[in-house]
């Protein structure tokens, strides 16, 4: 076996995986704040990609694209809680789940029909190539966008680490988080820690869908990356950001890896599958996930 | 109290040094007693004392890491719930649990379950022997139907129905088993006064018509010092006492549990 | 007023637990059978027939399949349209290599081999509850189709991957018209949805709405888990499977793999809750719903068009279909998360009052 091309499959696979953990990272936020599989999370990913790149060819600046389709977002964020979630309140978690599936139908078709159809091309000054003085010095072909795109997530990560951790909304969403009926009983609105959240998640589905968008075009088969993202989730746990960030480089390596090396054997074209049967036999020694905390069943 | 149908007898069920923990928590230490054939033996103790988690073991809804459990002279480490409801253990839950979209009739019928012997091909079918075995069940639950007095709600889902009446359908699912012994979670809490005694009597009256064996976790001292022969006491996870309810009345560490100690 | 249960005894415990209680429901659907059997061949026309009625039985009988899963057994799947491609390939591989099986037995094998998968897909559900499950669904969704456009064997090396149904001939009697693919189809779904009728009122049915209801009480009471769910999960894929082998042969005609995306299962699963979850009528009513739905789209969308003398661009209409669809879908999980089936119920204990309400 080739060591070089071993790690270069397997350091292209890891960065693959930040991919998958930036659209991951959208449901845990969403779940782990409200108990809801927000299975619209790949829709709000394109609708963002699509809203941007739009503004951007209708002659905005970059940055100036970038605040407006935030604050679509943001708006985006509130009229779910109003008009989906509100209305939905003590309903069986699927219940919500399949509120969220109507919604995805809707993102997909309101996008379209405002935007249009058409593939678009997406240009964040990084090109797509592997990084020319590692190829030299190693033989190891590592896209310098998918280091970009690497940082990327790992600063949102930290922002959203940070905003968690240092802010007052982050504290009362912790609190909810942990208990949605202690944080109401010591005043925190849930209404609006709803809202916020959808809204941050809204934003991670921003950034997420300019990476995409920027390695894939933005075009409608944005929207199945969510179904990317589920192993992701199975695998880490809904509940947990490390989770969705080491699961998103498990799923990532291996997925590569087993294309590379197992694909061939098969037929090839396996990744449409494999990930989830890796998330599958993963959860079968551990049916809580990577970080999940066992659960008791209490009588 | 007059002669009873099915005196006292031997012992059936015997709990031998049983731990259960999770994680750090430790639920029960050691925990030894013994229950008689159709007696009423009841399991009190103040809150968290590991009551319920005493019943999860003996029904094999938890598993003990230590200690064992003799059901009429088998030996177990740990109980599965099958197999305890089939060597005829039925119980019912502190927090009814209830099959909510099910109507009273229809969870009734699922306590009769181990008793079907027919296929899901045959139940299809809905031909000769599933049709006939469905009926015989009917005409068996609606015995046990009318013996907790619910004939007005047999075909409201459970969902709609009153507390009180929810605790009774659950009774009633147990009872639809024909268990020989039968683990009741505080069957009257959250009871008004005439519910209690309702409640009390049924429970009386199962012991008394079937012979059933009585295991019940019950907070009102009033009602457990009535009803039962013998009391175990549990508090932080331990036996502090057992004996019969007068026993019980004067054991000094039970009065400490309950009320209290001046240190 | 005419809908009174009033002078209607039952005498006997059979009589109680008829599927029709009431006289004047069996009379109902009596006449609902007469005209669908019937009066709906003879008069139909063919586009009504092969386009509309045919399908409409067939998803609703997909939806039943998944019914049984998700709305009697609680157990969420997003992997119907992969137990439907299972036994619509299948189906045309035993008509293929086994050509004297007959057409019926050719769909009950392909409904066993869905039940199969069906099978091994379930086993995490034995683990694995909710989200998690459901997602271990689409792990099957995605491997089958995989699978049918990976392994030539199944669609006997197509290049396109496409197979084309064999003519349907039953004890010599050819059904090639769309009356008769309407006929058949309407006998084998209105057999299946009596027999899954009876089993849900059966120890099974029971079985499973207990582990829906409460999985802990169910196993204290003596159900077996392993058991009753792996079974949900064959009984359904066995419905879903047969329903996949009917698309192909009475409905589509030609079928590539393609057609069984995970659309479709969304499509089925929209079927359900639009229907009713836990309801045999549901899953007709829902199927009902959704197939019609984009019918009665376009002749609105045409019309209003015509009203306003400019043409609607294609595109449009289909992304309002999607808005209208997802709008829906929340609407009624909002007003009536038991769906149409429910409210047809209330309306039923209305009449039995009206009109005197007190």
């Amino acid at each position: 076996m080739n060591v070089a091309f071993f790690f270069e499959v397997l350091i292209g696979g890891l960065l693959a995986g930040v991919m998958y953990s930036l659209v991951a990272l959208g449901f845990v936020l969403i779940y782990k704040a409200s108990g809801v599989f927000n299975f619209a999370q790949g829709a709000m990913v394109f609708f963002a990609a699509l809203t941007f790149i739009s503004l951007v060819e209708r002659g905005l600046n970059f940055w100036l694209a970038l605040v407006v389709t935030l604050a679509v977002m943001v708006v985006l964020g509130i009229a779910i809680e109003k008009v989906v979630l509100r209305p939905l309140v003590n309903q069986p978690p699927i219940t919500l789940f399949m509120a969220t599936i109507g919604l995805t139908f809707v993102l997909e078709g309101l996008s379209q029909l405002v935007w249009g159809s058409q593939p678009h091309g997406l240009e964040l000054g990084i090109q797509d190539v592997p990084m020319e003085w590692l190829s030299q010095s190693t033989g190891i072909n590592i896209s310098q966008f998918d280091i970009f795109a690497a940082g990327v997530a790992g600063l949102l990560v930290a922002v959203l680490a940070l905003f968690f951790q240092y802010t007052r909304i982050g504290r009362a969403l912790r609190a909810v988080a942990d208990d949605h009926q202690a944080a109401l009983s010591v005043g925190i609105p849930l209404k609006h820690i709803w809202a916020i959240v959808w809204s941050v998640a809204g934003f991670v589905a921003l950034v997420a869908g300019l990476m995409w968008g920027a390695r894939n075009g933005v075009q409608y088969a944005l929207t199945f990356i969510a179904l990317k993202a589920l192993p992701v989730l199975i695998l880490g746990g809904f509940e947990s950001v490390l989770g969705a960030i080491v699961g998103g480089l498990i799923i990532g390596a291996s997925e590569k890896l087993a294309e590379v090396y197992i694909g061939p054997m098969v037929g090839g074209g396996i990744e449409s599958w494999f990930a989830y049967v890796v998330a599958l036999l993963f959860l079968l020694v551990r049916p809580q996930g990577l970080f999940g905390e066992k659960i008791i069943d209490r009588v | 109290m007059s002669a009873r149908a099915h005196p006292v007898g031997e012992v059936v069920l015997s709990v031998e040094n049983v731990s259960l923990s999770f994680g750090g928590v430790k639920a029960l230490q050691g925990i030894t007693f013994d229950v008689r054939e159709h007696e009423v033996r009841a399991i009190i103790g103040p809150n968290g004392a590991g009551k319920s988690s005493m019943l999860n073991v003996i029904n094999g809804v938890y598993h003990p890491q230590q200690g064992t459990i003799k059901l009429r002279g088998r030996e177990f480490h740990d109980m599965n719930s099958h197999e305890a409801a089939k060597m005829g253990i039925a119980r019912t839950f502190q927090n009814i649990a209830l099959f909510k979209g099910m109507s009273v009739l229809d969870n009734i019928m699922t306590g009769r379950n181990l008793k079907m012997r027919c296929n899901f091909l045959q139940q299809a079918l809905w031909i000769g022997p599933a049709r006939r075995e469905e009926m015989a069940h009917r005409r068996a639950v609606e015995e046990v139907i009318d013996f907790m007095e619910i004939q007005h709600i047999r075909k409201t889902p459970v969902g709609k129905l009153a507390y009180g009446l929810q605790k009774r359908v659950e009774l009633a699912r147990a009872l639809a088993a024909e268990p020989t012994l039968l683990l009741l979670d505080e069957p009257m809490a959250g009871m008004n006064l005439e519910e209690k005694q309702d409640m009390c009597r049924f429970v009386l009256d199962v012991n008394d018509h079937f012979g059933t064996t009585i295991v019940l976790i019950e907070h009102d001292m009033g009602v457990v010092m009535d009803i039962s022969d013998r009391v175990v006491v549990l508090d932080y996870g331990k036996k502090i006492g057992d004996g019969t309810p007068d026993q019980i009345r004067t054991n000094q560490a039970v009065i400490d549990a309950y009320l209290g100690v001046a240190h | 007023m005419f809908y009174r249960e009033a002078g209607q005894f039952k005498s006997s415990y059979a009589e109680d637990q008829q599927i029709f209680p009431i006289r004047q429901d069996r009379i109902g659907i009596t006449a609902l059978l007469l005209v669908v059997f019937v009066a709906v061949p003879l008069l139909g026309d063919q586009y009504w027939l092969s386009a509309i009625f045919t399908p409409l039985l067939i998803f609703a009988l997909a939806a039943l399949g998944l019914n049984i899963l998700t709305g009697y057994a609680g157990q969420l799947s997003l992997g119907t349209a992969a137990f439907m491609a299972v036994g619509a390939f299948m189906a045309y591989n035993f008509m293929l290599r086994l050509p004297w099986l007959g057409v019926i037995p050719s769909f009950i094998l392909a409904g066993l081999c869905a039940a199969a998968v069906g099978v091994v897909f379930g086993l995490p559900s034995l683990r694995i509850k909710g989200f998690y499950l459901a997602v271990a669904t689409l792990a099957c969704q995605f491997f089958v189709l995989w699978a049918i456009q990976r392994w030539g064997w199944i669609t006997n090396y197509s290049a396109s991957g496409v197979i084309t149904a064999q003519k349907m001939v039953i004890l010599g009697f050819p059904f090639d018209t769309p009356a008769l693919k309407y006929l058949l189809t309407l006998s084998i779904v209105t057999l299946l949805a009596l027999l899954a009728k009876n089993l849900m009122r059966s120890e099974t049915g029971r079985a499973f709405m207990a582990v829906r209801d409460m999985d802990v009480a169910a196993e204290v009471i003596g159900i077996r888990m392993m058991h009753t769910k792996l079974l949900a999960f064959a009984i359904s894929s066995f419905y879903c499977g047969v329903a996949g082998a009917m698309y192909a042969f009475c409905y589509l005609g030609t079928v590539e793999p393609e057609a069984f995306t995970l659309d479709l299962s969304f499509r089925v699963l929209f079927m359900i809750i639009i229907g009713g979850t836990g309801s045999i009528l549901g899953s007709f009513i829902g199927a009902a719903f959704i197939t019609l739905l984009p019918i009665f789209l376009n002749v609105m969308f045409g019309g209003i068009s015509h009203l306003l003398g400019v043409e609607i661009p294609h595109a449009v209409i289909s992304n309002l279909e999607l808005i209208i669809f997802g709008a829906l879908i929340i609407f009624f999980l909002i007003v009536e998360p038991h769906g149409l089936a429910r409210l047809w119920q209330i309306a039923k204990e209305k009449l039995r009052l009206w009109p005197f309400p007190h």
